[in-house]
Order: C-alpha cells, then sequence, then structure tokens
C-alpha cells in the first residue's frame, strides 16, 4: 500500500544526492516495529528505479529489531509489536529501537576526470 | 506518475466543495482537456492543462535535508536485495567501481511529509484552530459521529471538515447538508490523506479563527498512522460490530492516536463484543488512549466526547 509511495520517495532523494552519478548501493534503515515491510519496499525498488541513476542499484535494508524500555524500572524489553508488558507489569513502554525508518547511505560511481 | 505521493494520472487528489456555488473545485479527471490545478507535496500549486498530452510529468523541489538521526545498533541482520541483472558490463563501469564514493545521508523517508504537516501545524496554530485526525477502518462511523457531533454543537463550537475518500462526494455531501463547511478530497489510489493534501484543502476551507477543523481520513488503520497532517492528535474511531481485538490487530494506529472513540455501543445487546477486553486491549497497545463509548444513534455517551472537544 504506501510502500509503493515510500520507495518513490527512496527513490527521489537518492536521485538528487546522487547528483548526476550512477548509484550502485543504496542502505536503508527500516526498523521491525515501523508499519513499512521491508519486503515490499524491495518488491517495489527495481520497479521504481527504473531509468533512475538507481537502476541496477543493490538494496540492503537493516532491519532492527524492536527494544522498549519501561518506564517505571527501566527495564529493557524484546518487542515484536510495537507494544508489549514489562515483568514489573507496567505496559508503559518507550521504544527505543525499531522505529527507524531512513536512508542510511548509498555509494554513487564517482565520476573519474 | 508523481514520485512523491504515488499517484499514477488516474489518482490526482480531487478536491470538491459541496457547499460551493459550482459545487467542486476539482471535479473533473485528467482526460479532459482543460487547465487544472494541483498540489504538489510541498504545497506549492501548480497549474497546467493537458490538451493532448495526459501523460505529464512533474519534478518535485528538494525534500528537506534535515534528517532524523539515529545510531547505529550493532548485531541485527542486513539483507542485501534486489541486485538487478542489467550491471554493465563495460570498461568505463569497472573503472568507476575503483571510484566509488559513500555519501552518508541519514534521512527520514517521511521528512518531506513531516516538514509540510509542521508548517500546517504553525498555520493552524496562528490561527487558534484545533485541528483532529479522525481514523477508522471503513464504516466504523466516522462520518455519522461527525454529523451528530455538528448537530449537536452547532452554536458552541465553529466546526469545518476536511473529508478523505478514494471516490465520491458523498460524506462532505452528508456534512455539509448540516450547514458545515467542507471539502471533500479525493485521493483516487491513494490509501492515505497526506500533509500537502490537508494544506491545499485548508486553503480552500479556509477555516475561521479559534474553530476545530474535524479531518476525516480514508478508512484505513494502516496506512494513515504514518501520516503526520498537522492534527493536535489523531482519533481512533471503532465499532463494536468490528471485533474487540482490532487495537492489537493493528497496534501502530492505536499506538498513535491519543483518543479511542467505541461507537455503535446500541447495537451491544445484539452482538458479541466484549467491551471490557475491547478496552483493555486498546490501553495495553497505548496506555496513555483517553477512551469514550458513544452511539451517535442514541446519543448515549457523546457528552463525555463533547466535553473532551470543548476542552482543547
Amino acid at each position: 500500500m504506501h510502500e509503493l509511495a515510500i520507495t518513490q520517495n527512496i527513490v527521489e532523494i537518492a536521485t538528487q544526492h546522487a547528483n548526476g552519478a550512477r548509484v550502485r548501493r543504496l542502505t536503508l534503515e527500516i526498523g521491525q516495529l515501523t508499519a513499512v515491510m521491508a519486503d515490499s519496499v524491495r518488491f517495489c525498488f527495481d520497479v521504481c528505479a527504473q531509468g533512475t541513476p538507481l537502476e541496477g542499484a543493490s538494496l540492503e535494508i537493516i532491519e532492527p529489531p524492536g527494544i522498549g524500555q519501561c518506564r517505571l524500572c527501566s527495564n529493557q524489553l524484546e518487542l515484536d509489536q510495537p507494544f508489549g508488558i514489562c515483568d514489573c507489569g507496567s505496559m508503559q513502554i518507550d521504544i527505543v529501537q525499531g522505529e527507524e525508518l531512513t536512508i542510511k547511505e548509498m555509494e554513487t560511481e564517482a565520476l573519474c576526470v | 506518475m508523481c514520485i512523491t505521493c504515488g499517484c499514477s494520472d488516474d489518482a490526482q487528489p480531487t478536491y470538491t466543495r459541496p457547499d460551493s456555488q459550482n459545487g467542486h473545485v476539482h471535479p473533473h479527471r485528467h482526460p479532459h482537456s482543460h487547465s487544472h490545478t494541483h498540489v504538489l507535496a510541498d504545497g506549492t500549486t501548480i497549474t497546467h492543462d493537458h490538451p493532448t498530452h495526459p501523460n505529464h510529468s512533474h519534478s518535485h523541489p528538494s525534500a528537506d535535508p534535515a534528517g532524523l538521526v539515529v545510531p547505529v545498533p550493532p548485531n541485527y541482520p542486513v539483507t542485501p536485495a534486489s541486485t538487478s541483472p542489467i550491471q554493465s558490463p563495460s570498461p568505463a563501469a569497472t573503472h568507476a567501481h575503483a571510484h566509488g564514493t559513500t555519501l552518508t545521508l541519514e534521512q527520514n523517508l517521511l521528512a518531506k511529509n513531516d516538514s509540510i504537516a509542521g508548517q500546517n501545524r504553525s498555520w493552524l496554530g496562528e490561527r487558534g484552530i484545533t485541528a483532529l485526525n479522525l481514523v477508522s477502518s471503513p464504516g466504523a462511523g466516522k462520518t455519522t459521529l461527525l454529523v451528530k457531533t455538528i448537530e449537536d454543537l452547532k452554536g458552541a463550537i465553529p466546526i469545518t471538515v476536511i473529508e478523505g475518500d478514494q471516490e465520491t462526494a458523498h460524506d462532505a455531501e452528508r456534512i455539509a447538508a448540516t450547514g458545515c463547511s467542507a471539502i471533500q478530497v479525493n485521493t483516487g489510489t491513494g490509501c492515505h490523506l497526506e500533509a500537502a493534501m490537508v494544506k491545499r484543502g485548508l486553503d480552500i476551507l479556509n477555516p475561521p479563527n479559534h474553530s476545530l477543523v474535524m479531518i476525516e481520513n480514508v478508512g484505513n488503520l494502516v496506512c494513515p498512522a504514518l501520516f503526520d497532517l498537522g492534527e493536535k492528535a489523531k482519533v481512533a474511531i471503532l465499532s463494536v460490530t468490528e471485533g474487540e481485538d482490532k487495537p492489537i490487530k493493528y497496534p501502530h494506529m492505536f499506538r498513535a492516536s491519543r483518543v479511542m472513540v467505541l461507537t455503535k455501543i446500541d447495537l451491544l445487546p445484539y452482538i458479541n463484543f466484549d467491551v471490557q477486553r475491547c478496552l483493555d486491549y486498546a490501553r495495553q497497545v497505548n496506555p496513555n488512549l483517553t477512551l469514550f463509548q458513544v452511539s451517535a444513534t442514541t446519543g448515549e455517551g457523546l457528552q463525555d466526547w463533547y466535553d473532551w472537544l470543548r476542552s482543547l
């Protein structure tokens, strides 16, 4: 659903930063607690990259797993959903990892003089 | 295809104003030969026509380079994928490989939408206007609750409405029938409202100062959770006919919301719905949720909802 729009956004942002150079590799970070499916982004990427400097680029997606921190006891716990219950019984969990949604870096072909 | 919103030629958002003299702002789709206006994701309005070239293209200005910087945690998998088979084997490409440059970007994928949402929030704040983003699955009763709310609070709080649906202006017409000013945004194939659509909607709607703007999002419990529109709060609406486990089935939406309104409670005697279990699930996903239980048909529970709206 929204992954197509987001992938198009990714290609647009990378194209702007590539400044005319071909992109060889693009690295994204999509946390496991976001509502964005990495597999869907992969599926959309080749289509969206066609005719852009990203065509043929390899796509790496880092998928940080969810980690929450209890507000009451500061204990950290693994999360596979964007909510959870701490061992102390608290449901006041702040998500400290797993909501990342960024383009981390990309590798372009340098224009050789 | 528009690279920001993902809409195709057939999916440009359209804006319809049922209470205006001519009845619409952009009533028909592109195969027409006419000039028209639409809004880019950064809020820029572009007017152009398509006499003979329906497959137009346009570019979007650069996104806000300020990204969300996230520390890199170690120890989790990096999955390489989708290397295209059409890698160029030419000597030039091989040579260029030796000169690869790595750029660190750390840019938030939603930075552009968030930036426009921030502009909307400032625009609303300067005018003392409060906006609420109403989200639910299709058929939960958003429009019915809105119509009832507008009728009951008429005179107490000035309310205007931005209606989001994929197609038709039915909902805006229902709102307009109450005498309330409303605009319909049709997203075409789009599954959610984005900040740029709301910005354009606000420009057309021109809500009065110190009023309440209700933004009724496209019926969808997934995508709208991701897109900030500039609202003060998201209000998730859940009807008792949907099943009590919706909050844990769609946790992103209920976590992103500040309020949950359980609607259609007049139907509880006829269905198998455990209210307490539903509220427990909702609090499990989001312990800070403010919860209301209402029936727009009988009026039960509406007073609490109205009191909350007055307190905004």
